[in-house]
């Protein structure tokens, strides 16, 4: 478990389990000991509990209140999209996508119909590649704020997370009007998008960021100056930067670790090439920190917005006519698509035989490995009532997990 | 623990003042935006019923269903959507597929019942709060899952036309054919609108499939005469086509011409059936029109021994006399004729019954006599003068032509109705060099020729005068002829018929020409059958009465054609055949 050269990176729990000799011993990243010994306990925590961020439990073992093993296990929320878009008509697979990370659907919803349009070799039309970058800022700061409750909850703040949910709706009234729905928005289609944006969008759009910009200097004072959160989020869930590779660790998390990553530069899809901005990182790779990165791209998604709606063409067609999607064959070949979601490298991977449907449809979803193995490493020598916390400011979505 | 850690608690301390996020609900209702996707509105007058949204939904929700008060017809199904919420998931794929954009979504989304039944529902026919709401999701500008405009057919320029009988229609190229074909959403209202009831949607999927020979299989499941049909076939099935709410109709006519122009004759054979084998028993048929070729075809799969008896050098009928050139190549004709007759079919050219051979004799010597002798005493004008040399008629003008003969029309021509026949007749005329006028005592809405052809005629420089009836003929210099006639005007009939013309009193002008050519319609000539057969046949105003197997009072004898359907085209005539077929074959295996 000692990681070389990095000793001014050891999390507190490492040194805690190192310095404590009456845990068991690490081998190979994996607790050893004898459950029937009767020192350890073993909880459940999940699938149904607050701690957990959606369906899916950890398997704790526990030496008093801290955490000597820990197992992941998901399987309580798989619907098998994959799979069931192998049956579907590529148009008919378009309302499933969504489905996939409820908190931010619009990701898969640009991957999916960005992948269908370049094996289909379809250009959809400038004007919907803006509103498709305008609508995944917006995502992500809907997302951001959604985990931004979370996180505060977590550490026992209740307050922040009232205001924060608040102004998640307020950005899902926007996609209410956009796009006709305000979770799963089923806005962006292979081809464009479904409809142009409605009059006076823009404008309600800046109040609603003005109004968000407040609420999070509200939460930066409260929240991020708050003591215990400090307390209990420094040094907490240390992801050293050596295994961010080995895990496949992405986005904030890997930010956070001093990573300068991050797909929207480092390969510019839609529109972000025109935009500016720079990539935040930190250094102290811990859940504090985590959060301060997150904190500051929220405060930079609202920028972009504002550039996008500065910038983007004020009229124009925004869908590219397809054929006829009851019977739209894709011309054979494989693709791989990704964009930077609020939890990092999402991407698609699609299949087509040539025919109607699908071949093959995999997801890649951050969280599969933020969630299920990262988890495990940095849940150990911690403390029980941290996991809430740690597992939070992972951000991670067990329905993009399972699919 | 920074100075700022601890005052920062108390800089937010204004939110305390501040109106609560929260809306207190019901006191306060909040709508859905106006683009919400709430419950579905659907407007079941203008619905009619394709199942588009049915086929585009992925989760199944969408059954069509019988809907009181909503009567089948054609070009409507009769059927209505009907969502069960239980599996929609309010994507509006539906709406945004929908061909007569019927469908919609209202802006409500509160919906409480405890009787779960309710919400399987058929939005529009059951009075909901949100029928009529306005606001909500509806498919907007710019925006469209489906191709509403049809791809054009390559035609040779009216310039052009006029002076040539080489076929005006060139028919698509694979690229025009493949994006004609994808329009379709394989609805099947034109199924039940073809009288043959031809398999649309099948082949328009070979078509898109790129396999021409199944597209040969499934046209001649219904249709023995494709090459023909595919060029003048009065297409029923494109006056009801859904993709017609969109603006065109998809060219269903001309993609079937593309699956048979793009196989060969000869490899006919090996693709497609040659039917049972040979039972033995004998058909006569009379007329080889469509009606006869399609009963021969069928009644030859079907294992029968078939002898066609026809007065005409070619086989054909109306298809081969009675259409120009231009519109129908006589190779086409021959291409599907020569198929029949390799399957063993016999056509007896030359033969008139009645007067080369004994209508009793072929009763006898065969178990079935099929006929469809089809329209060909043409009415006349019933207006003085119309005896004149000058005056003709418009199927001797085109039977003229087919034969190869080159009527002297003179300079020009006056072209008397205003149907298929009577257009027909114009622009052959029009094709020897004559100045054209066509007189019609309706309104031009009220022709019943094609509207391309009413439109092409009008292209290629033949004149409509609407509203005129015929007076008189008179002589004038030399050979040319003076037609007098009169101005009508339409008077509507009070028990609700289309309206009638009457002549105004008074009215009368003159058209000068060399011919006259009357084109009003043609009548059935029954003199071929003895006494005591035509005693067993029931006839209704000068047509043949059949059951639906096409069985005349006289159960050995079938009939079709346009002596026994009152739509007198092609395909009509061709289903007809096909019925008799079934109904022959039952008759004389019930024997």
């Amino acid at each position: 478990m000692v990681e070389k050269g990095c000793a001014n990176l050891f999390t507190r729990s490492q040194k805690h389990i190192n310095d404590n000799p009456k845990l068991p011993p690490i081998v190979n990243g994996r607790a050893k000991y004898n459950l029937e010994s009767g020192k350890y306990l073993k909880i459940w925590q999940g699938p149904q509990h607050p701690g957990i961020t959606g369906n899916m439990s950890l398997e704790l073992t526990v030496c008093g209140d801290e955490i000597v093993d820990c197992k992941t296990h998901v399987g309580y929320l798989h619907r098998g999209f994959e799979k069931l878009m192998e049956r579907r008509k590529y148009m008919q697979c378009f309302p499933i996508v969504c489905r996939i990370a409820v908190p931010e659907p619009d990701f898969n919803e640009y991957l999916f119909a960005a992948t269908v349009e370049e094996l289909a070799g379809i250009e959809a039309p400038e004007r919907a590649l803006w509103i498709r970058t305008l609508n995944l800022e917006m995502a992500r700061l809907a997302s951001f704020f959604m985990w931004l409750g979370g996180q505060s909850g977590s550490f026992g703040m209740n307050t922040q997370g009232q205001w924060t949910v608040t102004m998640r709706d307020y950005i899902l009234d926007r996609f209410e009007e956009l796009s006709g729905g305000r979770i799963y928005h089923m806005y962006m289609i292979p081809g464009g998008v479904r409809a142009d944006l409605p009059s006076g969008f823009e404008n309600r759009l800046l109040d609603t960021l003005k109004t968000c910009e407040k609420c999070l200097d509200d939460v930066e004072l409260t929240m991020f100056n708050n003591s215990i959160f400090k307390k209990r989020s420094k040094g907490l869930g240390i992801i050293h930067p050596d295994i961010v590779d080995e895990f496949g660790i992405t986005g904030p998390n890997a930010r956070a670790a001093g990573f300068k990553r991050d797909l929207r530069k480092d390969e510019p899809y839609l529109k972000y090439d025109q935009l500016d901005f720079e990539i935040i990182t930190g250094i102290d790779s811990d859940a504090y920190t985590r959060a301060r990165v997150r904190l500051q791209e929220m405060y930079q998604s609202i920028d972009l917005i504002r550039q996008i709606l500065a910038k983007m063409p004020k009229t124009g067609s925004f869908f590219t006519k397809l054929p006829n999607v009851l019977h739209w064959n894709i011309p054979e070949g494989q693709i791989y698509k990704k964009a930077e979601c609020t939890r990092g490298e999402y991407g698609y991977y699609l299949r087509s035989d040539g025919s109607d449907k699908p071949r093959r449809i995999y997801v890649r979803g951050p969280s599969y490995t933020h969630a299920v193995s990262l988890m495990e490493r940095l849940c150990i020598g911690g403390n029980i009532s941290d996991t809430a916390g740690l597992m939070v400011s992972l951000h991670t979505y067990p329905p993009e997990v399972e699919r | 623990m920074s100075l700022k850690d601890l005052v920062a608690p108390f800089m937010v301390w204004g939110r305390a003042l501040q109106k609560p996020y929260t809306q207190k609900n019901p006191i306060i209702t909040r709508p859905g935006a106006d683009r919400y996707r709430g419950f579905h509105v659907n407007d079941i007058h203008k619905c009619v019923g394709c199942g588009t949204c049915e086929e585009i939904c992925q989760n199944e929700a969408i059954d069509l269903v019988p809907v009181d008060g909503i009567e089948t017809k054609h070009g409507d199904s009769g059927l209505r959507p009907k969502i069960d919420y239980g599996r929609c998931c309010w994507c509006a794929l539906c709406v945004d597929i929908c061909p007569t954009s019927s469908l919609g979504m209202s802006n409500e989304y509160i919906w409480i019942d405890s009787n779960p039944e309710v919400f399987r529902f058929i939005p529009g026919a059951e009075n909901k709060t949100w029928d009529n709401s306005k606001k909500g999701y509806r498919r907007g500008e710019g925006y469209d899952l489906l191709e509403g405009q049809r791809v054009p057919m390559p035609m040779l320029s009216f310039e052009e036309s006029q002076k040539t009988f080489i076929e005006m229609v060139q028919g698509f190229s694979r690229e025009q054919a493949l994006r004609e074909a994808d329009r379709c959403v394989s609805c099947g209202l034109c199924i039940a609108t073809c009288p043959a009831h031809m398999d649309v949607p099948g082949y328009i999927n070979a078509i898109r499939n790129d396999d021409m020979e199944e597209g040969l299989r499934i046209v001649y499941e219904a249709n023995p005469l494709p090459a023909s049909c595919g060029r003048v076939c009065s297409h029923a099935c494109e006056d009801v086509c859904v993709m017609k709410h969109k603006g065109d109709a998809l060219s269903i006519r001309w993609l079937k011409r593309y699956i048979v122009d793009r196989i060969y004759k000869g490899d006919y054979e090996k693709i497609l059936s040659t039917g049972e084998a040979k039972n033995g028993k004998k058909v006569a048929i009379i007329g080889s029109g469509p009606g006869g070729l399609a009963a021969a075809y069928y009644l030859s799969l079907l294992g029968y021994e078939v002898t066609v008896y026809d007065s005409n050098e070619k086989a054909g009928g109306m298809i081969r006399y009675g259409i120009p050139e231009y519109r129908l190549p006589y190779e086409q004709v021959d291409k599907d004729i020569d198929y029949i007759k390799s399957l063993g079919v016999k056509i007896v050219q030359n033969t008139k019954i009645g007067e080369d051979l004994d209508f009793m004799e072929l009763y006898n010597n065969n178990n079935a006599v099929f006929f469809s002798t089809g329209l060909k005493d043409p009415y006349g004008l019933d207006i003085p003068g119309e005896e004149f040399p000058g005056v003709t008629s418009g199927l001797s003008l085109l039977d003229d032509v087919t034969i190869g003969k080159t009527p002297d029309l003179g300079k020009s021509v006056v072209v008397v109705g205003g149907g298929n026949v009577a257009m027909d007749a114009a622009r052959t005329s029009r094709r020897l060099n004559c100045e054209v006028t066509i007189l019609y005592r309706r309104r031009i809405e009220d022709m019943p020729a094609d509207v391309e052809e009413i439109h092409e005629s009008q292209e290629e420089g033949c004149i409509i005068e609407t509203q005129a009836i015929p007076l008189r003929i008179v002589k004038g210099d030399k050979t040319r002829l003076k037609l007098y006639w009169g101005r009508a005007e339409m008077v509507t009939d009070p028990k609700g018929g289309r309206p009638r013309p009457v002549l105004i009193e008074g009215s009368e002008e003159v058209i000068e020409c060399d011919t006259v050519i009357p084109a009003i319609g043609q009548q059935a000539d029954y003199s071929f059958l003895p006494e005591e057969i035509v005693n067993n046949i029931k006839f209704n105003r000068g047509m043949v009465e059949v059951n639906e197997y096409k069985q005349t009072g006289d159960l050995k004898i079938f009939a079709g054609g346009d002596i026994v359907n009152f739509k007198k085209d092609a395909i009509s005539a061709i289903a007809n055949g096909h019925s008799a077929a079934k109904g022959i074959d039952l008759y004389l295996n019930q024997l």
